[in-house]
């Protein structure tokens, strides 16, 4: 049962013509697929010599493994399954199997603050900031212009006007009109001219560098008053032959000692580095540094904690409500089950927001209105941040489990109930020894779904409690209700500002390695493998 | 519509007056259903009344309904920072089009392990099983620099994009819900597809006109779960898009309330429930169908 290979006959040809992808037949089918091929091979092949352009080789390779791939799959009558899976896997290998493999290669790196890109570019970066005026300069009155929303400086240089922007260095302005040594105006540009749209810019003047050519050794053209520019050289000297950057005023030399930073022998560091493998450092951290090794198995337990009472909580209260309404004589069950699931229907990060403006120590309303004008700091506290944690994660989780217990105890043989009935058990006997068994066989798997879920339910935390609180200033610690997930986003500091990639894929690595770790033995435990496949 | 009967129902009570029978079977569960009904929709109400009172902080919304407005609806619309129609359509689109990506490629993947029988089918399987283990989440770094990469490759692919946002996410369509539908396609009679080829159907016509309609219900559940997860990622929609013009309702709506000194609780609200409606009502019309998705799966056909 491998490949359809039936042959086509007349017959089949004359009543089935739609959608028949068989290269011999010449149906509709066939000419869709082609259609369909054409164009992404022609996006492969154009995406193949991008990349070749850009010399990103790794890209050239993956795609091209591809593109190959899809044609022979697709225009061959066997590998019929690969058809089916083709499109799947191919998106899977790329957006989720190979930016796992790439968050490994990261966390050996030091990618992040400091550290963010290559070296050239971290070499041209250091020769932009440290600056210092030359002391002769002239100072050329600046004309500041915008272009779009770009700021560009114009000056009039050798009788010649220059203009330039952070992105263009100066270069001749053509058709300007010069007004003694000012440029006045020029086509294409607006002049800024008022005092009020200078002062609301001010910072990006006072911040705009203009470089005099391509090599940022010859320095920058800076106004500091928005009236005259001078020229700015760097500070330090790159060798490039010895690899060396040097101090001209100091004649302090900072070395490259395969840290992906510039260091002086006294241990000064230049503030701007690259990106460079460090071996196991960041695992190393993980363990040894305490700021962060020892929060991690609080955070540790408390994922754990936190998934088994969502799964837990949310389970009893579905149950017993599945309990209560599931009673062929009661009236009205289909408005109840509308009206109970709605929380589940509402989006969740929508009402973790909600629930957070609900719980607001001064404003909310569960301290206003329901108790009455206290002011307990649900969300201030750790443990009744926790508390509020799994309280609203009941709220949000609850209609699920109803939803599947009802599905489960609707398929119970009703004979079974009567037999047990007939024999003379009680409704708690038959609830233990029928009900709550044949339940949990079929809802298990879901509650462990429902555990591997709440385990990475990042959403809820960080937009409930944003994993806080946090004590003491360094937001980048881990707070009270921090998942391991929220902690990674918080060691990564996306939005602190002082990001630590390497350290947080690192973290992610470790995270992958437990979520396999309990995978394997809630496989073993249902042995959902063997049954499934 | 219930094949159980309550234990309670059926035992002869004969001196008992019926108003006594009937509250000790039926009436006290409209009680416990009432109280479950005002739990589950108390914070509903709240929202509504947020959106509704004038002013941005949550203390003029304290007593409900004291004073009811419009205005901050208005205002979703009519303040310039403020993309709202954008937001809300950037996250259709996203939404949507992920929905249908993953429910083909679903639907194709769970046809393929159920119908053929070949080789690494099972290696496959297991092989999805443990990747959908591992949330995409966790590999954000990883994806933000994969997208630079992409962009001088294929600039409609890079940062800032809603088109890869939509590629990575799906990425994770084959994880969960390949199992849910595997599930479903095998309690899908084999001898269907047999007729259909002895009559001269090609595998691609099975799929297409005959699988395809009988699965629809878990094709439903499948595109619902994959709309939600999708109109609720935060974090790699945040990461991707980078202007505000082009942000989803999960980074627009957490950007509002974010500011600590400023959070704009009410533009928060309108907005919820403008965006929240629609999916309730998908919701609602599609319950029936969720329903025995979710426990067929689990029960395993």
């Amino acid at each position: 049962m491998t490949e359809s290979s039936i042959p086509s006959t007349g017959r089949k040809a004359r009543r089935t013509p739609l959608l028949d992808a068989h290269p011999r037949s010449w149906g509709r089918g066939f000419f869709l697929k082609l259609a369909l091929m054409a164009m992404v091979d022609a996006l492969g092949i154009y995406g193949l010599f991008m990349a070749w352009q850009v010399r990103s080789m790794v890209i050239v390779a993956v795609l091209g493994v591809l593109l190959l791939a899809a044609n022979a799959i697709y225009f061959s009558r066997r590998m019929v399954p690969g058809k089916y899976l083709y499109p799947g896997m191919a998106f899977l290998l790329i957006f989720q199997v190979f930016v796992m493999v790439y968050t490994a290669s990261v966390s050996f790196t030091n990618y992040g603050q400091g550290h963010l890109v290559g070296k050239d570019a971290a070499i041209a970066s250091i020769l932009a900031q440290e600056q210092v005026p030359v002391e002769d300069s002239p100072a050329y009155p600046v004309t500041i212009m915008t272009r779009g929303n770009d700021l560009h400086f114009a000056i009039v240089l050798d009788g010649v006007a220059m203009a330039g922007s952070d992105a263009k260095p100066l270069s001749p302005l053509d058709g300007a009109v010069l007004a003694g040594d000012r440029v006045e105006s020029a086509p294409g540009y607006d002049v800024l001219a008022d005092f009020a749209s200078m002062a609301a810019r001010q910072k990006e003047i006072t911040d705009l560098r203009v470089p005099l050519s391509d090599d940022p050794e010859d320095g920058t053209l800076r106004s500091t008053d928005a009236q005259s520019a001078t020229i700015w050289i760097p500070s330090l000297d790159f060798d490039e032959i010895s690899g060396t950057m040097t101090d001209r005023a100091t004649g302090v030399t900072y070395r490259d000692l395969g840290k992906g930073e510039f260091a002086a022998d006294d241990g000064t560091k230049l503030a701007v580095g690259w990106r460079t493998g460090v071996g196991f450092k960041n695992y190393l951290k993980l363990f040894t540094d305490p700021s962060i090794s020892k929060p991690f198995a609080g955070v540790m337990l408390w994922t754990i904690s936190f998934a088994f009472l969502s799964v837990g909580t949310t389970f009893l209260l579905g149950l017993l409500l599945a309990l209560v309404f599931n009673n062929p004589r009661l009236r009205g069950q289909k408005i109840y089950r509308v009206l109970l699931i709605l929380p589940y229907a509402f989006p969740g990060f929508m009402s973790a927001l909600l629930w957070r403006a609900m719980l607001n120590t001064s404003f909310g309303v569960i301290n206003q209105t329901i108790l009455g004008g206290a002011s307990v700091g649900w969300l201030e506290n750790d443990w009744l941040a926790r508390l509020a944690v799994i309280g609203v994660n009941l709220w949000l989780g609850y209609p699920y489990m109803f939803l599947v217990c009802t599905g489960a105890l609707q398929s119970i043989p009703g004979d079974m109930m009567e037999s047990a009935r007939v024999d003379g058990a009680s409704p708690f006997r038959q609830f233990r020894s029928i009900t709550l068994p044949l339940l949990f066989i079929s809802v298990a798997p879901l509650l462990i779904s429902s555990f591997a879920f709440n385990f990475n339910n990042f959403n809820l935390i960080f937009m409930l409690t944003g994993g806080g609180p946090v004590h003491g200033s360094d937001m980048s610690k881990p707070g009270a209700t921090d998942i391991l997930i929220s902690m990674v986003y918080r060691v990564a500091g996306v939005d602190t500002g002082t990001p630590d990639y390497g350290l947080a894929t690192a973290l992610s690595l470790l995270i992958f390695i437990v979520v396999g770790a309990i995978a394997a033995w809630s496989f073993r435990q249902t042995r959902k493998l063997e049954e499934m496949v | 519509m219930t094949t159980v009967d309550t234990p309670m129902a059926a035992r002869p009570v004969i001196n008992k007056p019926r108003r006594s029978l009937w509250w000790r079977s039926v009436g006290w569960r409209h009680i416990v259903g009432l109280i479950a009904v005002v739990y589950a929709l108390f914070p509903l109400v709240i929202i509504v009344n947020i959106a509704l009172s004038p002013g941005a902080s949550l203390a003029a919304s304290k007593s409900l309904f004291s004073s009811v407005t419009l205005g901050n609806f208005g205002r979703l619309f009519s303040d310039p920072n403020s993309h709202f129609p954008r937001w809300v359509g950037n996250t259709m689109i996203v939404g949507t089009f992920t929905a249908i990506g993953t429910v083909l490629m679903g639907a194709a993947a769970s046809y393929a392990f159920s119908r053929f029988r070949f080789r690494g089918r099972r290696g496959t399987l297991s092989f999805l099983l443990v990747v959908q283990m591992f949330p995409q989440l966790l590999s954000f770094v990883a994806i933000f620099l994969l997208l630079t990469w992409i962009k001088p490759v294929f600039p409609g692919l890079g940062m800032d994009s809603l088109t890869a946002l939509i590629c990575v996410y799906l990425g994770g369509a084959l994880g969960v819900n390949t199992f849910l539908m595997y599930g479903f396609f095998n309690t899908v009679p084999q001898s269907i597809d047999e007729a259909a080829r002895i009559d001269g159907a090609t595998h691609t016509q099975i799929f297409w006109t005959i699988i395809l309609r009988l699965v629809a219900p878990i094709l439903a559940v499948v595109a619902l779960l994959s709309f939600i997860s999708s109109f609720s990622e935060y974090v790699i929609a945040k990461l991707v898009l980078t202007t505000d013009r082009n942000w989803t309702l999960a980074v627009s709506l957490y950007t509002l309330v974010s500011d600590p000194k400023e959070p704009h609780w009410d533009l928060f609200a309108a907005g919820a429930i403008i965006s929240a409606v629609p999916v309730l009502l998908l919701f609602l019309f599609l319950q029936r169908y969720i329903v025995s998705g979710l426990t067929s799966g689990a029960v395993k056909g």
